[in-house]
C-alpha cells in the first residue's frame, strides 16, 4: 500500500512529473547565487566568507516554491476522501508525501549547490560543510513545508501564506545548518541540525494528517 | 460479513444553518435508498456523513462493510492517462477496473484532463466496481452520463444489490428501474425560528426532542445554494 502511494507521489512531484513538478525552484536557487556577486561586488574574500550563508537562504526560499502543489490538488480532487475509505490514514499518506517531496527536491538541490558554490568561488572545505549541512537540514525544511502546505491547503491564497509561515519556522534549521559553515571541524552544529530535522520529520506526518482531516470536515 | 448501514437521529449543520435533523435510516443487503431533494438541501452532506467523511452534528451512524463512494470529485490524476490514473487505485484495491464494461477501453491512453464529464464519471464508476465495497454511497451518479451510461449504471447497481450489497443514491433524477425506497430530505428540514426572523437558521432547535409532527416543515427556497 505504501509502495503504491510513494510511487504515485514521486511520479507526481519529480521535475517533469504529472503535477507539473519543475526545475524552477532549482533554477531560482542557482539564479540567486548568480545574482549575489553582481549585488555585493566581485571581491573574492567577501564572496567566500558570505557565499555559504547566501546559498542557505536561497535553499530555504527555493524549498517554499513547490509547496502549493503538495496537498491542495489532492484535497480538491477528493483523493484523500477515497484513500480514507480504503483505510489509508492521512498520516500514512502524508508520510509518503514527505518522503517523495524530499526525494524530488533535496538531491537535485545538492547537485545544484555545486555550480552555485563555483559561482561564488567557495573553497572545497566550505562546499563540504555546505553539502553536509544541507543534507542534514533539508528533511526538516521538507517537513515544515509539507505541514504548512497541508494547513493552508483549503485556504484561498494559501500558497503565499504558506511561504510566509514557513520562514519563521525554518529559522532554527537555518541557524544551525549555516552554523556548520563557520566551524567546519566541529560536528556539534551538524548534529543539532540533524536532530531538528529528525524531530520535524517525525512530527510532520501527524500534523499534516490532522490538517488534512480538519480541512475535509470543515 | 453482512453489509449493513444504519443511522439514528442524524442532524447536519453547515455553518450556522441546520440542513436536516431527526433523520434515521437502516439498510441491509440488497436494499437501496434513493435520497431526493432540492439543490442545497443536504444530499451531499448526508452522503459524506454516511461515508464517515463529515462528522454529524448529532446522531450516530453504524456501518458494517467497506464503503465505496462516487461523487463529483473523481480523484483521478488529470495529467496522466486514464490507465495510469485508474492503475493507482487498482493497486490499492487489488483489482483492475473493468474499463471494457464501461466503454472506456479506447480511452486507456488518453490523459484524464481530455476526458469529458461523462467519461470521467464512467471511469469513477469503473473504480467503484473494482473496489468491491459492499456499501455504495453515490452522490448524483447520473450527472454527465448519456442514455447508454445511465442504463449501464442501473445494471451495475442492480448487480451490486443482487450480490448482497446495499446502496444509498442521492439524486434529483428518477431511476427507470424503480423499486428503490425513496427518502425525501425535505421532510427533515428544521422549522422556522420566527423569533429570530431568519428562515431555516436554527441551531438549538435542531437538537430538540420535539417530534416532527409538532413542527411545521418549510420548503427550501428554490435559489438555495449548493451544500
Amino acid at each position: 500500500m505504501f509502495r503504491a502511494l510513494l510511487h504515485r507521489d514521486i511520479a507526481t512531484l519529480l521535475p517533469g512529473g504529472r503535477r507539473g513538478g519543475t526545475l524552477l525552484p532549482l533554477l531560482f536557487f542557482v539564479a540567486v547565487a548568480m545574482l549575489y556577486p553582481f549585488a555585493v561586488g566581485p571581491d573574492p574574500a567577501l564572496l567566500a566568507r558570505t557565499g555559504g550563508g547566501v546559498i542557505w537562504v536561497a535553499a530555504l526560499l527555493a524549498a517554499i516554491l513547490p509547496l502549493e502543489r503538495l496537498v491542495t490538488s489532492d484535497l480538491e480532487s477528493g483523493v484523500f476522501d477515497q484513500l480514507h475509505l480504503r483505510g489509508v490514514s492521512e498520516e500514512l499518506a502524508m508520510a509518503s508525501r514527505l518522503l517523495a517531496h524530499w526525494l524530488a527536491f533535496a538531491p537535485l538541490l545538492l547537485v545544484a549547490t555545486l555550480p552555485a558554490a563555483a559561482l561564488l568561488g567557495l573553497s572545497g572545505q566550505t562546499l563540504r560543510a555546505l553539502l553536509l549541512g544541507l543534507l542534514a537540514g533539508t528533511p526538516g525544511l521538507a517537513a515544515i513545508g509539507l505541514a504548512i502546505a497541508a494547513l493552508t491547503a483549503s485556504l484561498r491564497g494559501g500558497a503565499a501564506l504558506a511561504g510566509l509561515m514557513v520562514i519563521p519556522l525554518a529559522i532554527p534549521i537555518l541557524i544551525f545548518g549555516a552554523g556548520v559553515l563557520s566551524r567546519p571541524n566541529d560536528p556539534a552544529a551538524l548534529v543539532l541540525t540533524a536532530a531538528i530535522s529528525l524531530g520535524l520529520t517525525a512530527l510532520c506526518p501527524i500534523a499534516a494528517g490532522a490538517a488534512v482531516r480538519a480541512a475535509r470536515e470543515g | 460479513m453482512t453489509a449493513r448501514l444504519a443511522a439514528t437521529d442524524l442532524a447536519c449543520r453547515r455553518g450556522e444553518r441546520v440542513l436536516f435533523r431527526g433523520l434515521s435510516l437502516s439498510l441491509g443487503p440488497g436494499e437501496a435508498l434513493h435520497v431526493t431533494g432540492a439543490n442545497g438541501i443536504g444530499k451531499s452532506s448526508l452522503i459524506r456523513m454516511l461515508a464517515g467523511l463529515l462528522r454529524p452534528f448529532s446522531g450516530t451512524i453504524h456501518r458494517a462493510g467497506r464503503i465505496g463512494l462516487l461523487d463529483e470529485r473523481h480523484a483521478l490524476d488529470m495529467q496522466v492517462d486514464l490507465q495510469t490514473a485508474l492503475g493507482f487505485w487498482s493497486a490499492l484495491d487489488g483489482a483492475d477496473a473493468p474499463m471494457e464494461r464501461l466503454g472506456l477501453a479506447a480511452l486507456r491512453d488518453v490523459p484524464v484532463r481530455y476526458l469529458s464529464t461523462g467519461q470521467k464519471k464512467r471511469a469513477a464508476l469503473a473504480r467503484l466496481v473494482a473496489q468491491r465495497a459492499p456499501i455504495w454511497l453515490l452522490d448524483e451518479p447520473l450527472n454527465g452520463l448519456d442514455a447508454a451510461g445511465v442504463q449501464q449504471f442501473e445494471a451495475l447497481v442492480a448487480g451490486h444489490l443482487a450480490s448482497g450489497g446495499l446502496a444509498v443514491i442521492a439524486s434529483h433524477q428518477a431511476f427507470a428501474s424503480g423499486g428503490f425506497v425513496t427518502l425525501s430530505l425535505a421532510e427533515y428540514i428544521p422549522p422556522l425560528r420566527n423569533e429570530e426572523g431568519i428562515e431555516g437558521w436554527a441551531t438549538e432547535a435542531a437538537r430538540s426532542d420535539v417530534p416532527l409532527a409538532f413542527q411545521t416543515p418549510i420548503q427550501p427556497s428554490p435559489q438555495g445554494g449548493g451544500a
